[in-house]
């Protein structure tokens, strides 16, 4: 088991503040939309994923168990 | 209607097999029936045919039918099934010829697919605005004196064939494309198989032949006959049924082309193949995945050496941006950004580093969208770029002498209401 951020295209504004919390995880396009890189997130830095998690504005980060990575849109 | 639905489809042969199967069709009722004879009952075996036949589907993404069936059938709870007819690809005319000349065969898959799944609700969708279409269907469906199918009519836009868009629509939204699987919530929020009508098409065919006959023509992998539209720069532009195997020359030859320079293999949604790589490739997958290609919905656009391609390449990357649902941010901004950049390429004074940013965005736009619309750009470009990376050469040393033809279409998407 291990825990993978994905982002909903639809609802993700571009505000960015997931990128200022996890930049090793996550960047910011050229428009200014994040960027999630797929591996796995370390288990030392679970708690700042949860922390970008619940700072976004609407919601559109998430944080997924899974035994492979999530595949499909949301990468 | 365009000018390639309209014509008379050309069919190809193969030696010891019966071709055209689909288009050999009615269209009225009477026709249709002594052809097939009448709509045989949905066995308990029909899903094993489909599976040992190994239809797929030919909307564009060739899942395998049998195992969308199943994913529906046994999802729980009442269901639905979509004729999915509305082909917004403005190349494609295999749906729009289809419904015209074989109505009764995509009605009675669409019948037998309904039974299959246990769905109380079917729904056959084209676009609106085309009365050849629009006509022959609405008579195929009073012939049948059936009140099981509903006829739903849908914007002029690509986006309107996307499943999940099409699901918004008949559900009464704007009919923009979301994160949800139709299989698992779709119309009236219920599981719902969507099928291309080629492929329900098949399927009806299936139900009465059964799997050995359909194996008959095609390869192991592809079994099978499909449409496909020959489009661009051919005297004999067309929807023609061929077997699945067919050498691409071959049906080059048939629609009439030019000396090709490239080869556009899937619509807006495919890409480019050169001239050097087309004797060796057949309409089949394995060959086409050989050289990074597939079949997708079936287009095929001939490009000659007398045509831009730069401004072909303008055209249908500001076509992309104009059909982005504007929902993710990097389909919207993105495109937008590729449509530009691309379009100032092919006009006065364009910027050496163009090629390199367009890749560079291309990268970063690629897999980021709700739907495959941003994807679909991306494929377009890239292989746009590396084809003709001379003619984009020539560009930015202010020296394409090609005409600017306008041959690839890139009508204007129905205004989001």
């Amino acid at each position: 088991m291990s825990s993978h951020l994905t982002v909903d295209p639809i609802v993700c504004d571009g505000h960015g503040i997931c990128a200022e919390l996890l930049p090793e995880h996550i960047t910011l396009d050229d428009w200014g939309f994040p960027i999630i890189n797929p591996a796995a997130i370390p288990g030392h830095r679970l708690a700042d994923a949860r922390r970008a998690v619940k700072h976004c504005p609407v919601l559109a980060l998430r944080l997924r168990q899974a035994t492979s990575p999530p595949d499909g849109v949301a990468k | 209607m365009t000018a390639t639905a309209t014509r008379a489809p050309v069919i190809t042969t193969t030696p010891g097999a019966t071709l055209p199967r689909l288009l050999a069709d009615g269209p009225d009722l009477r026709a249709h029936v002594a052809r097939h004879g009448p709509l045989p009952p949905t066995s308990s075996g029909l899903l094993m045919s489909l599976e040992q036949a190994g239809l797929k589907g030919r909307g564009g993404a060739a899942f395998c039918t049998a195992r969308k069936v199943t994913s529906v059938a046994t999802a729980g709870g009442e269901t639905v099934v979509v004729a999915n007819g509305s082909e917004g690809e403005p190349l494609s005319a295999k749906d729009k010829v289809l419904l015209t000349k074989a109505p009764h065969l995509v009605l009675d898959g669409l019948a037998l697919a309904a039974d299959l799944v246990g769905a109380d609700r079917r729904i056959l969708c084209i676009e609106r605005g085309n009365p050849v279409v629009e006509g022959a269907v609405r008579r195929a469906l009073s012939e049948r004196g059936e009140s099981g199918a509903e006829l739903f009519t849908t914007p002029r836009r690509y986006l309107s064939g996307q499943e999940n868009a099409l699901v918004d629509l008949i559900n009464g939204g704007r009919g923009k494309p979301a994160l949800d699987r139709p299989f698992v919530r779709g119309v009236d929020g219920r599981p719902t198989l969507v099928d291309n009508v080629e492929t329900l098409a098949h399927l009806a065919l299936i139900a009465r032949y059964g799997p050995r006959w359909y194996r008959e023509v095609g390869t192991a992998e592809d079994p099978g006959t499909t449409l496909v539209t020959v489009a661009g720069s051919v005297s004999r532009p067309g929807v023609f049924e061929v077997a699945h195997g067919w050498h691409l020359e071959e049906l080059l030859a048939h629609a009439g082309s030019c000396k090709p320079r490239a080869v556009l293999l899937g619509g807006y949604y495919g890409r480019w193949a050169g001239a050097g790589k087309l004797s060796e490739l057949r309409l089949d997958s394995a060959s086409l995945r050989r050289e990074g290609l597939s079949l997708g919905c079936g287009v095929i656009a001939v490009l000659d050496d007398a045509t831009c391609a730069v401004a072909e390449m303008a055209r249908v990357a500001t076509w992309f941006a104009a059909n982005s649902a504007g929902q993710c941010g990097a389909c919207t901004w993105g495109l937008r950004d590729l449509a530009h950049t691309t379009s100032a390429l092919g006009a006065d004074g364009p910027d050496s580093q163009s090629p390199g940013r367009l890749m560079r965005w291309a990268n970063m736009i690629d897999g980021r969208g709700a739907c495959r619309l941003p994807d679909g750009a991306v494929a377009f470009l890239r292989t746009a770029l590396e084809v003709f990376a001379d003619e984009v050469q020539e560009h930015l040393e202010g020296g394409c002498s090609r005409a600017r033809r306008h041959l690839l279409p890139t009508p204007a998407p129905e205004p989001w209401v």
